[in-house]
C-alpha cells in the first residue's frame, strides 16, 4: 500500500502531509463538530470525540447543510482545522468553502477512499499535480 | 470555463475587486464541478448568520464594504437566510452581547453590499417563488429542495459566499441541477404509506435521505396516496436535503416535472427501487427517543414556521400553559400577520415565546443550551433532530400535538415515538 497513488477526479488547494483520519461516514461542518474545540461532537458519527486538528480526513459523501462553505473560512482563521478534506463525493458546498478558505480538499475515486487509506497513516494529499492524488507515505 | 466578454471584462477587474473576487471564486467552483459556462440567474439567496460567518466572515464582508456603491452593490434581488438570533427577544434566550454585535456587524455590512436582509429559509411561500425553470442562486438546501421539486426551478446549493458570487455576477456556474441531465431520477422510492403529520413528512425525508446518500442522487416517489401540501413538502425537502445531501425530488402526477414519470427516469437498465413503509418512519424516529425520559425545551423551527403552521400552534396552545419553554419561530414576513391576527398573542399567553427572522440551529444553538441549561429538546422537526445532536443536545421527534403535551407536562413526554 505505501507510496501507491491513489488519483481523484477534482482537486483544489495546496499539497499537504498529514495524518489521516478516516470513516466510513459523511461530512458536514455544522453537523458534525464542535469547531471551537476541533472534535467530532455529533454522537451519531463514527468519528464522535476525534479531534480532527491537523489531520487529512477521509471521509464518504458531503452532507448536511450550507454553512460549510462560510465555516471552513472562519475554522481556518483561528486555525483549528483539518489540513485536507478527502471525500468519496463532494457536494457543491465543500467546493464552494475550499474555494473561499483556499483548503485543501479532493473528491471522485475509482475505489472506496474510506477503505483504501489505513486511519492513522501518514499521506500525501496533492491538488496540484496533473491528476490530483492521495497516497500513503 | 467559456466566457463572454462581460465575464472576461469582470474577472479582469473592470467592474472592480469585488466582482473580480466573485467571478474568480465562481470560475474555480465551476472548474471543480465541470461547468462548461455560466448560466444567468434572477435572484439569490444568502446563508447569513454569524455562527457560520464567524468573526471572520464578518470581517471579510466589511473589508468590501470600503468601495465605492457601484463596485459594492447586487445587482440582482439577493435576499438572506435567517439570523442568528432575533433582537427583540435575545435577552429571553440569554444569548450574549457579543453576539447580538456580530449579527448587527454583519446586517450592516450585507446592506451596505445590496443585499435585502429578509432572514427566511421560507422565501418560497412568503417572498417571491420561482417558476419552473427559472434558474436562481438559492442558500440554505431547504430552500433549494423546495423550489427545485415543487416550483420546478434549477438552482445548486449555494453556499454564503457563491450565492452573494451570483447576487454580485448576475450569474452562476452551469453544472449540476441547472442542467436537464442532472434532473432525471436515479433510483425509485415505493411508499405503501403516506404520511399525516409534519413529523412523519419530516421522518419520510430522513428515510429516503439515508437511501440517497449524497448530493448526485434524485428520488423519484410512487405510491403517495394524495397530494402534500407546502407545509407537508417543506418538512419533507427540508429533511430530505439535511440527512441525505439531495437537491432535487419528483413524486409521480405530483411535482411539475413529474407528472407523467417515464419523463424523469433515464431510459436504459430499471433504476434501483427501495420500498418504504411506516415501519421504517417509525424507526427513524423511534431512534431519536430512545431513553431521552422528558425535555427541557420544546422547538418549532427549521424550517420557519407557516402562517397555518403559526394558527395550528395556537389552537393546540389555546387555555392552556406551558411549564416549559416553547419556542416558535417564523419569518419576519409572517410574524406581522401573527401579529395581527393575534397568534402571536395566543401562543405567547400559553407562555410560548414567539421568535421571527432567526432559525433555532442557526442562533448558536451551543451557546444557548450553556446558558439556559438545555440538554433534551423535543420538536416536529426531522431537519432539527438530524442537525442539533451535534451541538450537544438530545432531540426526539414528536408531532406537534405531543410538543405541546410535553412542554404542558413539565416536558415529561408519554407514549412512543410518532
Amino acid at each position: 500500500m505505501s507510496g501507491k497513488i491513489i488519483y481523484a477526479a477534482a482537486g483544489m488547494g495546496r499539497k499537504v502531509q498529514a495524518k489521516a483520519l478516516v470513516a466510513s461516514d459523511g461530512f458536514s461542518a455544522r453537523y458534525d463538530l464542535d469547531r471551537i474545540r476541533g472534535v467530532f461532537s455529533r454522537p451519531e458519527h463514527m468519528l464522535a470525540g476525534e479531534s480532527y486538528q491537523g489531520r487529512v480526513l477521509v471521509l464518504d459523501a458531503a452532507k448536511g447543510g450550507v454553512a460549510t462553505a462560510w465555516m471552513l473560512h472562519e475554522m481556518k482563521a483561528r486555525g483549528v482545522m483539518p489540513a485536507a478534506l478527502v471525500l468519496n463525493r463532494a457536494n457543491p458546498i465543500m467546493v464552494q468553502g475550499a474555494a473561499l478558505a483556499d483548503f485543501t480538499m479532493i473528491s471522485g475515486f475509482d475505489l472506496d477512499i474510506t477503505q483504501a487509506i489505513p486511519n492513522g497513516a501518514q499521506v500525501e494529499v496533492d491538488p496540484q499535480a496533473e491528476r490530483p492524488f492521495i497516497r500513503v507515505l | 470555463m467559456k466566457l463572454n466578454d462581460e465575464e472576461q471584462a469582470m474577472r479582469s477587474g473592470e467592474f472592480g475587486p469585488l466582482r473580480q473576487w466573485a467571478i474568480e471564486h465562481q470560475i474555480k467552483v465551476g472548474t471543480y464541478l465541470g461547468a462548461a459556462d455560466f448560466v444567468p440567474v434572477t435572484q439569490a439567496h444568502i446563508m447569513a448568520d454569524t455562527e457560520s460567518l464567524g468573526r471572520a466572515g464578518v470581517e471579510w464582508l466589511e473589508h468590501w464594504t470600503k468601495l465605492s456603491q457601484r463596485q459594492r452593490q447586487v445587482r440582482i434581488p439577493t435576499i438572506t437566510d435567517p439570523r442568528g438570533t432575533d433582537f427583540a427577544q435575545a435577552q429571553k434566550l440569554k444569548q450574549q452581547p457579543w453576539i447580538l454585535d456580530l449579527e448587527r456587524r454583519a446586517i450592516a455590512a450585507f446592506e451596505a453590499l445590496g443585499v435585502l436582509m429578509t432572514d427566511t429559509c421560507i422565501n418560497y411561500q412568503t417572498i417571491m417563488p420561482p417558476v419552473r425553470g427559472e434558474h436562481v442562486a438559492y442558500g440554505d438546501t431547504g430552500v433549494v429542495i423546495y423550489c427545485n421539486s415543487v416550483c420546478g426551478a434549477r438552482s445548486n446549493f449555494e453556499g454564503g459566499p457563491s450565492a452573494l458570487s451570483a447576487g454580485l455576477t448576475g450569474r452562476t456556474p452551469r453544472y449540476g441541477y441547472h442542467l436537464d441531465a442532472h434532473r432525471q431520477a436515479t433510483f425509485l422510492v415505493e411508499l405503501t404509506w403516506t404520511p399525516r403529520e409534519l413529523n412523519d413528512w419530516g421522518a419520510l425525508g430522513g428515510v429516503v435521505g439515508r437511501l440517497a446518500g449524497d448530493y448526485s442522487q434524485v428520488p423519484a416517489l410512487v405510491g403517495i396516496e394524495r397530494v402534500p401540501g407546502p407545509d407537508e413538502m417543506k418538512h419533507f425537502g427540508a429533511a430530505l436535503a439535511s440527512f441525505g445531501s439531495v437537491a432535487l425530488f419528483h413524486i409521480a402526477g405530483v411535482t411539475p416535472e413529474a407528472m407523467h414519470l417515464a419523463d424523469m427516469v433515464p431510459s436504459g437498465p430499471a433504476l434501483p427501487t427501495h420500498a418504504v413503509d411506516e415501519a421504517d418512519i417509525r424507526t427513524l424516529q423511534e431512534r431519536y427517543a430512545k431513553d431521552i425520559g422528558g425535555a427541557d425545551l420544546i422547538v418549532f423551527s427549521a424550517p420557519q414556521l407557516s402562517l397555518m403552521e403559526m394558527q395550528k400552534l395556537a389552537d393546540l396552545l389555546d387555555g392552556r400553559n406551558v411549564k416549559i419553554p416553547l419556542l416558535a419561530v417564523t419569518s419576519p414576513q409572517v410574524k406581522p400577520d401573527c401579529d395581527r391576527l393575534g397568534l402571536t398573542a395566543r401562543i405567547e399567553g400559553a407562555g410560548g415565546i414567539v421568535l421571527s427572522g432567526m432559525c433555532f440551529y442557526q442562533s448558536y444553538a451551543r451557546e444557548m443550551a450553556e446558558a439556559n441549561g438545555w440538554h433534551r429538546l423535543a420538536t416536529n422537526s426531522a431537519k432539527l433532530v438530524n442537525i442539533i445532536g451535534g451541538y450537544g443536545y438530545r432531540p426526539v421527534l414528536l408531532s406537534m400535538e405531543r410538543c405541546v403535551e410535553a412542554a404542558c407536562a413539565g416536558g415529561k413526554i408519554g407514549g412512543g415515538a410518532q
